[in-house]
């Protein structure tokens, strides 16, 4: 994700201050104690790298400062980021069970040409490597329906908690929460309702109902993760709008009241064209953290019932990390088709931020 | 926002809310139904967790489940060594007694009038009653943090977003410094190329990053969870964001004072960019503390496991012990309503302003 500044950030920052932030005044004691408890450490800590950074500027003068800044931070990059994305590319050419490169086979784009060896494109049932397939389409279809109705419930839910609404600071937390949750917790939360004694069938059965196996239906086990993931999600993508939102100028509404327009037509001719720019990041940002689905649905269903809820990540972590042959080169191929997706969402999230700042 | 100001209202003027005092308008109505079901969505099934896990094993299987937890009464009978479960037994005149269960074989139960030991009753198990009270499970919260690997793995999961949150801020904020306080060649390739990171996302370079970790001896250590993310593009954004916004003239004062630049950037620019760093923080906690797929990946073994870990391995187990689990997963999610509670208006100004999380 590449960060953009959000339309409305801050907007109504009081404008003496320095920075973007929220004041921090009444935090001010609270962060007074703190400062005081853990200053002795921390002072001690900054003291210590005083003198060799003392050495260094005696050394380099100032025009060296900057890159002996960034050199950690930099070196992390380096070792964690951008050396595995060039081994990367070195694995999923090499074939074997070993982890280190110096023990495998170069073997050439033999991977790739194992996932893509389909008789039919449009079933994964024609396909050598079909779970891998499987795992596009179901990444397809869940990215499909979860993004839409997600952008769709957190625009009606900001668009709510932008009126003139009792209370909103409350229902704003409450819908924002579940962000907050890690995902094993939020899939034990829904696993804990959905499972065959759990409280929803409980109240099937109270209404005349039968019980509902979630886990066992192919489909049901697909709508659940679609939900959950929606849960745990939408208050964040519903924060954006909001700042979006609210920084629409009011003035503009004031003259369709006072033109008479109808609500309707505000939405389409003023709100929503204005909020696209916001639009365009919560789709981008959505359909980028969709193609990832991993952790909730991994908790909640393993991917199950057989591969119905197995998702592209869940793929390359199986095929590479779970399974008793590890087949890192695999992995690593699939991590590939992966990650050109991903760029080419990050790229189009790229386009929608520049139009955004011509509009 | 402008809203924060706004201090949440009682729910009585909440219900007679109006638009200008004019009537309701449907729209009105439908907004305060549309939140009022979303605050059912949200909160009742974290409400049923938390209540869930004071139930007994018992109490959890039972069909339909009860809403809260109970647990069945037991009392002292003399000339018995233990106490005795107490039911509402139906005679079989229709009358219904409170009796004392001394021995169960088969269907049938011998039965005992607390307060008259002497008599005793052999009745069908059907006819008996289980007579309960509110009894909250303490041990559903004791027993796993007494016995099993679990405080081991909580310890664990504080040891690395301490740490990992610690070593973030630190190279982070160097980072950010160097970027926004130096002019030099080749500062604007060096933030494309920070931004550019963001683009390669720990699910795109599982494999590699693994080969790094085991080629550095990690594996199976909690280093290996901590080092591959401490540097956050993130962090680095945002901080610079920030440190662009503070005075030249401040720096430039330091640097007359015969400050030495790392005075400068611990003694001057932290202080100021406390309120960023602060946002950075709750982040960083946040993502390490909620961590799940990597740890997944690296550690293997039961004494390295972070909470998040142990507890998807918890609910994997053949034979599934629902009630640690559910008062685990109560456990893991407390630092998290903590820090919402207490940092609501950081965390969201934070997001806001970054459109990142």
């Amino acid at each position: 994700m590449v960060p953009v500044p959000i339309k409305g950030a801050g907007t109504n920052a009081d404008p003496n201050r320095v920075g973007p932030m929220p004041d921090t005044d009444a935090n001010a004691s609270l962060s007074e104690k703190l400062t005081a408890l853990l200053a002795v450490p921390v002072v001690l800590f900054f003291r210590l790298f005083e003198i060799p950074f003392r050495a260094v500027q005696r050394v380099g003068g100032i025009k060296a400062m900057p890159y002996v800044f960034l050199l950690p931070n930099l070196a992390f990059f380096g070792v964690f980021v951008v050396l595995p994305l060039f081994i990367n590319f070195a694995f999923s050419l090499s074939g074997g069970t070993n982890i280190f490169l110096s023990d495998r086979v170069y073997t050439g784009t033999e991977q790739y040409e194992f996932l893509f060896d389909c008789a039919n494109y449009l079933d994964p049932q024609t396909c050598r490597e079909d779970r891998f397939w499987k795992a596009i389409f179901n990444t397809a279809t869940f990215v499909f329906i979860q993004v839409t109705c997600l952008v769709i419930l957190s625009l009606v839910t900001a668009l709510i908690l932008n009126r003139k609404i009792r209370a909103r600071g409350f229902f704003r937390a409450v819908f924002f929460f579940p962000v907050l949750l890690s995902p094993v917790v939020v899939a034990l939360i829904w696993k804990w309702i959905l499972l065959r004694d759990g409280i929803l069938n409980a109240f099937l059965v109270s209404i005349g109902l039968d019980r509902i196996l979630f886990f066992v239906s192919p489909e049901w086990a697909m709508f659940w993760a679609i939900f959950v993931s929606i849960w745990s999600h939408m208050g964040f993508y519903m924060l954006i709008l909001l700042a979006g939102l609210q920084a629409i100028p009011p003035d503009l509404y004031e003259a369709a009241e006072m033109d008479g327009t109808s609500p309707e037509r505000v939405f389409w001719k003023i709100t929503l064209p204005l909020l696209w720019p916001n639009m365009l990041v919560v789709v981008v940002l959505a359909l980028i953290k969709g193609v990832q689905i991993f952790d909730e649905v991994f908790v909640l269903t393993g991917g199950g019932p057989g591969t119905a809820t197995q998702f592209i990540v869940q793929y390359i972590y199986t095929t590479g990390f779970a399974s008793r042959v590890q087949n890192f080169g695999l992995a690593s191929a699939a991590s590939v088709v992966l990650g050109v997706v991903l760029f080419a969402l990050t790229v189009a999230q790229l386009a929608a931020t520049r139009r955004k700042d011509d509009v | 926002m402008s809203d924060t100001a706004q201090h949440p209202r009682s729910i009585g003027r909440l219900i007679r809310a109006r638009r200008g005092g004019s009537k309701l308008h449907w729209t009105d109505v439908f907004s305060y139904i549309y939140l009022g079901l979303g605050v059912l969505l949200m909160f009742a099934p974290v409400l049923w967790l938390v209540m869930s896990s004071f139930k007994t094993p018992a109490g959890l299987l039972e069909f339909p489940p009860t809403l809260l937890p109970l647990g069945q009464i037991s009392v002292d009978v003399p000339g018995f060594d233990d106490p005795l479960l107490l039911f509402n037994t139906t005679m079989e005149d229709g009358s219904v007694r409170e009796l004392a269960q001394v021995r169960r074989v088969g269907i049938v139960s011998q039965m005992v009038d607390p307060n008259d030991p002497e008599q005793t009753f052999r009745v069908g198990i059907a006819q008996n009653e289980p007579i309960r009270e509110f009894r909250m499970a303490w041990e559903n919260y004791s027993d796993p943090l007494e016995n099993f690997n679990f405080t081991r793995y909580l310890w664990n999961s504080v040891f690395v977003t301490a740490t990992a949150t610690f070593l973030t801020l630190l190279i982070n904020s160097m980072a950010a410094y160097g970027l926004s306080i130096y002019e030099f060649r080749g500062r604007n390739a060096i933030m494309l190329f920070v931004i550019g990171t963001l683009m390669i996302p720990i699910t795109v370079i599982l494999v590699p990053v693994y080969l790094v970790v085991a080629s550095m001896g990690m594996v199976n250590s909690l280093w290996a969870v901590i080092l591959p993310g401490a540097a956050t593009p993130t962090g680095v954004f945002l901080l610079r964001q920030y440190m662009l916004t503070i005075p030249r003239d401040l720096i430039e004062a330091a640097r007359m004072d015969k400050a030495s630049e790392w005075q400068i950037y611990w003694r001057v620019v932290m202080p100021l960019a406390l309120p960023a760093i602060a946002v950075l923080a709750i982040f960083s906690i946040m993502w390490r503390w909620n961590e799940f797929l990597w740890p997944l990946i690296v550690l293997n073994r039961s004494e390295v496991y972070t909470l998040q870990v142990g507890l998807n391995a918890f609910q994997g187990e053949l034979n599934v012990q629902w009630h640690y689990i559910l008062a685990m997963t109560v456990v893991t999610l407390i630092p998290v309503v903590l820090v919402f509670a207490f940092l609501q208006k950081f965390i969201t100004t934070g997001i806001a302003s970054s459109g990142m999380k």
